[in-house]
């Protein structure tokens, strides 16, 4: 007979160590990402918060964050520019934009023609469209956006919030896609008729295309081709540019230097997508710092598990006497965030087996929203603060403590 | 009332609102079909099913024969079908699709995106079989607050684009069922500030776009464990470890290191917690619409749960109906 083996249990994941992440002068981007709702926003605040107050000059690039954290950054008019966050006592600053896409395509096109040029590109009903509600037009622009920061040298660090998309991955995925349409091989089909002058045009592109144009006009009227093969005669000098550009970011991605920090909210769905970020991260060569497990419970103590706090519950409120109904509720609210706090470690243990190279840093949940820089400053420290440094003796990558090996 | 969409914002629970929604609308022999437009499986992932294919298909069978049907819109397959249906060109359609056509397509036009997907949503809603509608409702899984009143608008979003020809004629008769009164959009809220605020933005759209705007449904509401008369005194921080220390005596849990603090601090953030969700209540209720709550699910959804979500669901549509 062999010997029984323990039960496997998940190995913890080394520590997540922002503290020194951000104040490393090495480190000039970090962009944060993950699934909607998880907390991106205020996560990519208050880390840029912590990293002014580490003495850097960081620009944050939030995505259409809550109104009311724009406000409580003193930036009533949040918009493209970096704006000045009055951040009293640090010995860096702190810069904070909004990223408006049509006004970064406008100065993207306004910086590459004329302004006879630029006018008719802004007056065609298809750019009109194209940088106001193409698919991957905000992530394009976002990494537009990232590429110009990075290259003004002005700030030694900046964070960027990537867009709420469908799924996470469209951002890695924007430049690509958005060259390989401005540049593809279906835009130059569609205008090749203008562009070879007619008849000879027609020849080239084939029985197929045709087929697709005529489908094109007589689906979305005819007008429609005019306009995007206006839009190219006019906007043809730039589609290198925007190839050219885009490669460039996504290379700076992949360079030492930057970090891309995953946020997941201890739900089902929001850690699948952070797990489909991590392969996507590792498959494409990009330095992943880690996980943010984001609005966590951890009980105030774990001496007292779930069944034996409904237990004495039951025993205190069948006991009666002064105060016995407050106990019990106190009991209960204790076995209810135990139950929280099992589920939430279960499903953060799961993710550490698929990736148990993954530092993960767990942040518990505030009492309400974050919207001010006193609720950023808590939350920093909560990314922050050292491992071991937490009054509960529960180290901060976890919600529960370790149980101690069987046997 | 027959074509039921349901937003929120991301990390409320639409898509299982919408899953009980449609689960009570079926109660007593109804058939229902349920859509997904945004391509996330998150119906077949519910329901415990394999992906979905373009094709209506059995989810959940409800008391009384009633059925739910599901269906994921894929983009390019309705596409195909729309081109075969108005053009005759299915198998023009398949060279498209080869050629990355369609892909472009959709791009191109980003409304025509959501012509083709709300095109496929009026569809069912109108279908007729034998005089008959083939579904006694339709249940849309819908995108995001920030995104629905785009997605509904059609006819605005194309206008740019197409100003005329058949997707325009499309786009409009999408609209002309979207604002019938056989419509409704129901907004999925949490009780705290975010979704909250984007409830009420989403709103105030909707009632632009002269979208007609149904009930707000407040998801995983929960129920304070404290005593109410102790509620207010534990927000404040008056509750103190030698309050509770009688009661834990006489449970033999005395001898428990730090047990008394640790049940204070909890006890305090609950309080807190409790007394900012009952004022986002009252944030809720100002919106002036019908109003439910169903409660937070201590355990992950299954079928059950939908079960006991689509009862509670059911119990305000009857009252809806009887206002």
């Amino acid at each position: 007979m062999t010997a029984a083996q323990p039960p496997r249990r998940p190995t913890p994941a080394p520590p997540l160590d922002l503290a020194a992440l951000v104040s490393d002068r090495e480190t000039r981007i970090i962009v944060c990402c993950g699934s909607g709702g998880v907390g991106k926003t205020t996560t990519s605040a208050a880390l840029a918060l912590a990293a002014a107050e580490a003495g850097r000059e960081v620009v944050v690039l939030t995505i259409d964050p809550a109104r009311r954290l724009a406000q409580s950054l003193g930036l009533v008019e949040l918009d493209n520019e970096p704006r000045l966050v009055e951040t009293p006592g640090a010995p860096g600053e702190l810069h904070a934009m909004m990223l408006d896409m049509k006004r970064t395509f406008d100065d993207v096109v306004a910086a590459h023609s004329t302004p006879e040029r630029a006018q008719v590109i802004f007056d065609n009903p298809f750019y009109q469209a194209l940088s106001s509600s193409f698919a991957g037009t905000q992530e394009y622009m976002a990494m537009e956006k990232l590429g110009q920061l990075r290259a003004s040298d002005r700030w030694d660090l900046v964070i960027v919030d990537t867009p709420p998309s469908r799924s996470a991955l469209d951002f890695l995925d924007a430049p690509n896609r958005m060259s390989r349409f401005l540049d593809g091989t279906m835009i130059r089909l569609l205008t090749a008729p203008a562009r070879a002058g007619g008849r000879a045009g027609v020849r080239f592109v084939g029985a197929g295309f045709l087929l697709f144009s005529r489908i094109i006009s007589k689906i979305l009227g005819g007008q429609l081709l005019n306009d995007i093969s206006a839009f190219v005669s006019a906007l043809d000098t730039m589609f290198g540019g925007f190839r050219e550009r885009a490669n460039a970011t996504y290379e700076l991605l992949r360079q030492p230097g930057t970090s891309f920090v995953v946020v997941a909210a201890p739900e089902p769905d929001a850690l699948r997508e952070a797990s489909y970020f991590v392969d996507r991260l590792s498959t494409e060569g990009m330095p992943l710092a880690g996980l943010v497990l984001n609005r966590t419970h951890p009980p105030a103590t774990t001496a007292l598990s779930a069944t034996r706090a409904e237990g004495a519950a039951e025993a205190v409120a069948e006991a009666g006497g002064p105060g016995s109904k407050l106990a019990a509720g106190a009991l209960r609210v204790h076995a209810e965030r135990m139950t929280v706090a099992t589920r939430e470690q279960r499903l953060a243990d799961r993710f550490t087996s698929a990736h148990p190279e993954v530092p993960v840093r767990t942040v518990p949940a505030a009492a309400g929203d974050v919207h001010d820089l006193d609720g950023l400053r808590v939350m920093g420290e909560a990314l922050l603060a050292e491992e071991g440094d937490t009054g509960t003796g529960t180290p901060r990558s976890r919600v529960l403590p370790i149980r101690p090996q069987a046997g | 009332m027959r074509c039921h969409v349901v937003t929120g914002k991301g990390g409320t629970g639409k898509t299982t609102v919408a899953a009980a929604l449609a689960l009570s609308l079926a109660a007593d022999g109804g058939h229902v079909l349920l859509v997904e437009t945004e391509g996330r499986q998150g119906i077949a992932q519910l329901f415990d099913t394999p992906p979905l294919p373009y094709e209506e298909r059995r989810v959940a069978v409800a008391r009384g024969g009633g059925e739910v049907k599901a269906l994921a819109i894929d983009v390019e397959a309705a596409f195909l079908e729309y081109l075969d249906m108005f053009y005759n060109l299915k198998r023009a359609g398949r060279a498209l699709r080869k050629m990355g056509a369609i892909d472009f397509a959709t791009a191109i036009a980003p409304g025509l995106r959501d012509v083709l997907l709300t095109g496929k949503i009026k569809e069912a809603v109108t279908r007729r079989e034998n005089g008959r509608p083939v579904y006694d409702a339709v249940v849309v899984d819908a995108p995001p607050t920030g995104r629905i009143t785009r997605f509904l608008n059609v006819t605005n979003e194309v206008s740019g684009l197409a100003r005329s020809g058949p997707i325009r004629a499309q786009s409009d008769g999408v609209m002309a069922v979207f604002r019938s009164p056989q419509t409704a959009v129901h907004v999925v809220t949490l009780l705290e500030d975010m979704p909250v605020q984007e409830t009420a933005d989403a709103i105030a759209e909707l009632t632009a776009a002269r979208l007609p705007v149904g009930s707000v449904i407040v998801n995983m509401a929960t129920e304070p464990l404290l005593p109410a008369s102790s509620i207010a005194r534990t927000a404040e921080g008056r509750l103190t470890g030698a309050d509770l220390q009688p009661a834990l005596t006489a449970a033999q849990l005395a001898g428990i290191d730090g047990l008394a603090d640790g049940l204070v601090a909890e006890a305090v953030e609950h309080a807190r917690r409790w007394i900012s969700q009952d004022a986002l209540r009252g944030d809720v209720e100002a919106l002036g619409r019908p109003l439910v709550e169903l409660p937070l699910s201590s355990s992950p959804i299954d079928l059950g749960c939908l079960f006991e979500l689509a009862d509670r669901l059911d119990g305000h549509l009857r009252t809806e109906v009887a206002a």
